[in-house]
Parts: structure tokens; C-alpha cells; sequence
């Protein structure tokens, strides 16, 4: 009967083609539409994770507890060895310590008096070192907006936004005000190299990038950091991952105690973030059911359409003597054949497109006027296990339920009128 | 008949009565008379000290050193002595403003606005602290609402609340040692009522006509730290201090 069927469907085109370009263009875009808005999530994530949170995190226990107001006098000490032990024992991930710091910038009139000041928020990072992957990380290179990234010892980036208000241009010296991890008052110079955008409000207007080797001799921090960030080396985040090398760790460092001894953190269990990510994946959970909603309908109606448009052709197979059963379950296998079909070859067309733009992504650079450390210029989708699947959801299971509900109408056509509705 | 009671009787009871009240009122002086007196020996000599900052932090504990030239209420010009990374930073007070050098940086900065409220060194003191300089009695009034032993001194306890300003603390509670005019402990409060500095004088030393705390503990109630512990190490009285060092041009 398959073969039957499938016969009848390659014959005669006009009762199949068009439901399998329905199903095939419904199913690609259920899959490429799930599969970026799992992208769109990750890039937020992602976002999130270069900027401050990494995939893991490691803190001291003390710092940890007080984490949302980086508190150097808690940091992490002999940062140097605990990074050989993360690199050791966690090769997965790239491994970068980080210093947050606030203070005030100060730039001095011809005098050596303040001309003006303004409060900042610091960053420093790993940045003279080539084989670090913090350029990358935070998208530095495209975010510089004047001068240059920093080469020499003593230089450092400010937000373009920041440096306009202190009328500062690349090259111009800029004092730090801040404190040490002993909070003593630290006054310490620096020299623009360059301004850079982070697509933030709070951080555009008043922020600073600096290398981490001057942050930590400014802030007498010798070998220490305020935090060590991990990321997944070939992979976006994982959540069950990162939590079970954070298990690992802490597992592996239960016995240092005090308050001083690293702890690891996964990016869910940072303030609060689980809570807000569990909110945001339901926003896009129901965006999704409602996209998958939408073809379904679509497919289902493209389903009824096609067995409304054969009302006469069962008309005939009825008088002809084939049973209404039968002729409903030939329907039905003809629909699940197109939805099949159709899903398999939909979902391969949509995979296609949904890797290219994970892997190239959709460059919006051209489209926003200025590329920016935290917000990416480069949308991607993201491919997962669902993502094979769930093209079948509206293709098959539409399809099927849309034949199957204007099947039923067969079972309202008597045999005994079939001869008047033929005149008419 | 009325009796008459004796002329004379009569006066001895209004001499006594006017005794006894002058008594009482050597025993209790007023608030004010009371913190007029701390402020006396508190003093507003020309004077130049050494001093140790203990500062016991999270990680443990640092000793800064110090020495200070003080004129007055108004003018004070320190320079920070050990430890090296500290060495050569000078603060010069000026009236109502702070200056800070470095010379790392070789920057002069005025320490202005929320810096005030910033930890010096690191300790429990604030800048803000140590830009006190009006005389308490000219800040606060003073009530006295009772007596105390702060060790084995007996003392006034005063509460002291705010005579209106920009003030760092709203009201204070302090115990003033009855003989010496000495406050051995102090409470500072916010105007919530929140407690956000304590001291406690742990040593008190007479210095030339004065009696002078050495050994004194600051706690930032804000903090978990075990306080700073600052120690008088050398104090100068009348001290010939020139008047150019009380200059901006003299922290390079």
C-alpha cells in the first residue's frame, strides 16, 4: 500500500508537491527558527560570561560572599600557581585572572592640579600578553574607537564616551586614584593608549581596561586577582559542565578551608544569574511554542486544504466501492509520508542554514554604527540535539493531525448521494 | 502664735542651702562645661608627634609610622615614614581641606567629597576623621546621662547630638574621665542611629600640663576588622614648626 502511495504521490504532483514544499519550508524554518533563538540566549549568556562572569569562576570563599562589590582585600593570592593547577586540571577551558577596581581618574592642568576628575569602574586583564585570549574575549580589537590598544607598561584604555567628557585624546596622561588591597590610597599614572566602546550606558560613561601586571602594581596585588575567569575552550557555555568542574574543584579543595582558599563558582550560580537565566529561557521557551504554534497551524491548514481540494476524488473512490476506513487510513499514511518526507528534508535544509550561521554568523556591523566590548556585532544561531527534532514537531505531527481532521469528512459522504452530488 | 525662728538661724539655712547646692553642682557639672573642658586638654598647641598605626585587616596586620606637625587647630602637614611602599606620602591639612602627595605620581590631589569617607592607609580612621578639627563644644551639645568606670576611672558618660551642619556624625556618646578630662571611649553614630565608629583609649599619659591618650583603639563598626590601634610613640609640645611647611609647595 506504501508503495502504492508513494507512487500515487510521485505521479501525481499536484496532490503533493505543494504539501511537501509546505512541510520542507515549514520544517526548515521551525528548526533555523529554534536554533536562533537558542543563539540569541547564548549570545546573551555569552555576553555575560566574557564581561564578568567567564563559564566558571574562581574566587577566594571571603571574596566570593561579597563578590557584587569586588572586594580586593579579599583576593585571591599566588594566583600564578593556581593557575599552572586550573591549566592542569582543567584543560578544557582558557583560563585568565581578572582585577575590578573603582577609584576616580584625575587629569592635572599644566600645574600638576586636578582639572577635573570623574569616578570609574576598572577592568584589568591580561592584555600585553599575545597568548592570552582576553582580546578576543572582549572583542578589544574592533571596540577601539581611537588611538590604539595598549603595548607599553603604564597604558590603558578608557571609554571613548569617559575621555570625551575629560577632554582627553590618545596619548594624554590620566592619574588613578584607588586603593590597594590594604586600602591605602593609591595615585598612580597612566597614559591613554586609546578609547574604546562597550555598548553599555553605565560602562561607556566612565570605565577603564588596563593591564593587569600595572593594576596589580598600583594596587600592591603582587601575584594575586581579584577573580580567575574560565571559559570553554571549542564550546559555548554548558551549564551541566561547568558545574561538574566546579564540583570537581571545590571537591578537590574542600580541605584548605579558611576564608582565603579558592572556591569555584559555574556561571548559574553567580548573583542570582541562575534565577534570571531560568526566566529568560522561559521567555524564549514560550516564543518558541508559539513560533512552533504558528507552523503547526500553518501545516495543519496546508494539510485540510489538500483534502478539502479531493473532495471529489474520494467522492469517486467511495462510488467506486473502496471502503471509507480504508480511504481514511490512505490519507493519513499519504500525510505521514509527505510530513516525513518533508520533516527529514525541511530539518536537513534548516540544520544547513543553522550552522552556517553558527559557525559565520550574521555580521550586524555593517548595520550598527559602532562595534562594542560587551554588546556583539555578530549574531549567531546555535545548533543542539533539539535542533534535529523539532523541525518533525509541525512537519509530521501537523501534517498528520491536519489530514486526519479533514479525513473525517469522508466518513460524512453516503454512498447513496454520491450519485446526485456528481450530477450537480 | 507663730514661732519666730532666729535671724541668724535663718541665714546659716540659706548659706548652707547655697553650699550644698554648689556642692552638688561641683559634683555634676553641665554638659557643656564638661566637653569645654575636653576640648581645653585636648589642647591647640604647636606640636609635633610620632605615631604607629596598627591596622588589623582581613589578611592580617600592617604598622604604619608617621610623624606630624600640628599648629593649632587648622594646620597639619604629615608625613608617612614606613612602611616603604608608603614612604614619602605627605598630607598637608589646611582649614577645611586635604591635600595628599605621592610620589610615585608625583601628584598633589585634594582629598574632596566621598574620598573623605575613604579609609586612611587602610586603617579604621577616615580622612574625614582626621579632618576634624573645630572644638567639639562648638559642634555638639552636650548632655551628661551618667556616670561610669572605663576601667578604674570613674567618668561622665555625655551624649552629644549635633548642633545642625554638614557633620560626620550625627550624635556621639563619650566617657569623659571625671579628673583628667580625658574621653576613654566614644561612640559615634550616624543621624539613623546606626554606630559607625568606636574608639577606645587603652593608655593615657600626662605630657607636659596635659594628659594625653597613647593608646587608642579604632573600630569601623562598618567593618569586620579587629580595629587600628594607633600608639603616640613621641610628642613635642610648643614645638618651633615654620610656617612655610603648612604650604602646598612643601609636600614635593
Amino acid at each position: 500500500m506504501i508503495r502504492f502511495l508513494l507512487k500515487g504521490l510521485l505521479r501525481d504532483r499536484s496532490r503533493s508537491l505543494l504539501p511537501f514544499f509546505t512541510v520542507v519550508l515549514g520544517s526548515a524554518l521551525t528548526v533555523i527558527g529554534y536554533s536562533w533563538i537558542n543563539g540569541a540566549m547564548s549570545s546573551m549568556i555569552e555576553s555575560g560570561a566574557r564581561f564578568s562572569t567567564g563559564h566558571v569562576k574562581v574566587m577566594s570563599r571571603a571574596y566570593a560572599k561579597e563578590a557584587d562589590q569586588a572586594p580586593n582585600d579579599l583576593a585571591l593570592a599566588g594566583v600564578g600557581g593556581l593557575l599552572d593547577e586550573l591549566a592542569r586540571d582543567h584543560p578544557r577551558f582558557d583560563w585568565v585572572p581578572r582585577i575590578t577596581f573603582g577609584g576616580l581618574i584625575d587629569i592635572p592642568d599644566e600645574r600638576g592640579e586636578t582639572r577635573v576628575q570623574g569616578p570609574v569602574a576598572g577592568l584589568a586583564i591580561d592584555l600585553r600578553n599575545p597568548a592570552s585570549p582576553e582580546r578576543g574575549l572582549l572583542n578589544l580589537d574592533k571596540a577601539v574607537v581611537r588611538g590604539r590598544l595598549p603595548e607599553e607598561p603604564g597604558e590603558i584604555l578608557l571609554s571613548d564616551g569617559f575621555a570625551a567628557r575629560l577632554g582627553l585624546d590618545p596619548g594624554a596622561t590620566a592619574t588613578l586614584i584607588s586603593a590597594t588591597m590594604h586600602g591605602s590610597l593609591v595615585v598612580q599614572n597612566f597614559v591613554v593608549a586609546g578609547t574604546v566602546r562597550f555598548g553599555v550606558a553605565v560602562m561607556d560613561r566612565g570605565a577603564m581596561i588596563a593591564d593587569i601586571a600595572d593594576i596589580r602594581g598600583a594596587l600592591d596585588m603582587d601575584d594575586s586577582a581579584g577573580e580567575i575567569l574560565g571559559f570553554f575552550r571549542d564550546s559555548p557555555y554548558m551549564r551541566d559542565e561547568a558545574g561538574r568542574a566546579a564540583a570537581a574543584f571545590n571537591l578537590a579543595h574542600g580541605g584548605d578551608g579558611g576564608a582565603f582558599a579558592p572556591l569555584m563558582v559555574s556561571l548559574h550560580e553567580q548573583s542570582g544569574l541562575a534565577q534570571m537565566l531560568d526566566w529568560a529561557t522561559q521567555v524564549y521557551s514560550l516564543m518558541l511554542v508559539c513560533f512552533i504554534l504558528v507552523m503547526s497551524i500553518v501545516l495543519w491548514n496546508a494539510g485540510l486544504m489538500s483534502s478539502l481540494r479531493r473532495y471529489g476524488e474520494f467522492g469517486i473512490r467511495l462510488a467506486l466501492g473502496e471502503d471509507h476506513g480504508r480511504l481514511y487510513r490512505s490519507l493519513i499514511a499519504e500525510g505521514v509520508i509527505v510530513g516525513f518526507v518533508g520533516s527529514v528534508v525541511g530539518t536537513a535544509l534548516g540544520l544547513a542554514v543553522s550552522y552556517y550561521l553558527q559557525y559565520e554568523g550574521f555580521n550586524l556591523g555593517s548595520m550598527l554604527k559602532n562595534a562594542s566590548i560587551i554588546v556583539t556585532d555578530v549574531l549567531r544561531a546555535r545548533v543542539t540535539p533539539e535542533s534535529y527534532v523539532i523541525g518533525f514537531v509541525p512537519g509530521l505531527a501537523a501534517t498528520f493531525l491536519g489530514k486526519a481532521v479533514s479525513g473525517i469528512g469522508i466518513y460524512k459522504r453516503q454512498t447513496s448521494r454520491l450519485a446526485k452530488e456528481f450530477e450537480a | 502664735m507663730t514661732p519666730r525662728v532666729p535671724r541668724a538661724l535663718l541665714a546659716m539655712g540659706v548659706i548652707g542651702l547655697a553650699l550644698a547646692v554648689g556642692a552638688e553642682a561641683a559634683q555634676a557639672p553641665d554638659g557643656a562645661a564638661v566637653l569645654r573642658r575636653v576640648d581645653e586638654n585636648m589642647g591647640a598647641d604647636n606640636k609635633i608627634t610620632t605615631s604607629e598605626m596598627i591596622i588589623r585587616g582581613r589578611r592580617g596586620s600592617r604598622t604604619v609610622t608617621s610623624k606630624s606637625w600640628i599648629q593649632g587647630r587648622d594646620k597639619s602637614f604629615t608625613e608617612y615614614l614606613d612602611p616603604p611602599r608608603e614612604k614619602g606620602t605627605k598630607m598637608l591639612k589646611l582649614e577645611d581641606q586635604l591635600w595628599t602627595y605621592t610620589p610615585a605620581s608625583d601628584r598633589t590631589i585634594l582629598i574632596a567629597g566621598h574620598m573623605l569617607r575613604q579609609s586612611v592607609m587602610g586603617s579604621d580612621l577616615s580622612y574625614e576623621d582626621m579632618m576634624e578639627d573645630q572644638r567639639l563644644v562648638a559642634l555638639y551639645d552636650a548632655v551628661i546621662v551618667g556616670e561610669e568606670r572605663v576601667g578604674d576611672r570613674p567618668s561622665w558618660v555625655l551624649a552629644l547630638s549635633s548642633r545642625g551642619g554638614d557633620i560626620a556624625y550625627f550624635t556621639r556618646r563619650i566617657w569623659v574621665d571625671k579628673e583628667r578630662y580625658v574621653v576613654l571611649r566614644e561612640e559615634r553614630f550616624a543621624k539613623s542611629g546606626k554606630l559607625l565608629k568606636t574608639t577606645e583609649v587603652l593608655d593615657v599619659q600626662r605630657m607636659k600640663e596635659r594628659w594625653v591618650p597613647t593608646r587608642v583603639i579604632f573600630r569601623d563598626a562598618l567593618k569586620n576588622g579587629e580595629g587600628t590601634e594607633f600608639l603616640v610613640k613621641a610628642m613635642e609640645f610648643n614645638a618651633a614648626i615654620p610656617d612655610h611647611l603648612f604650604t602646598k609647595a612643601s609636600l614635593r
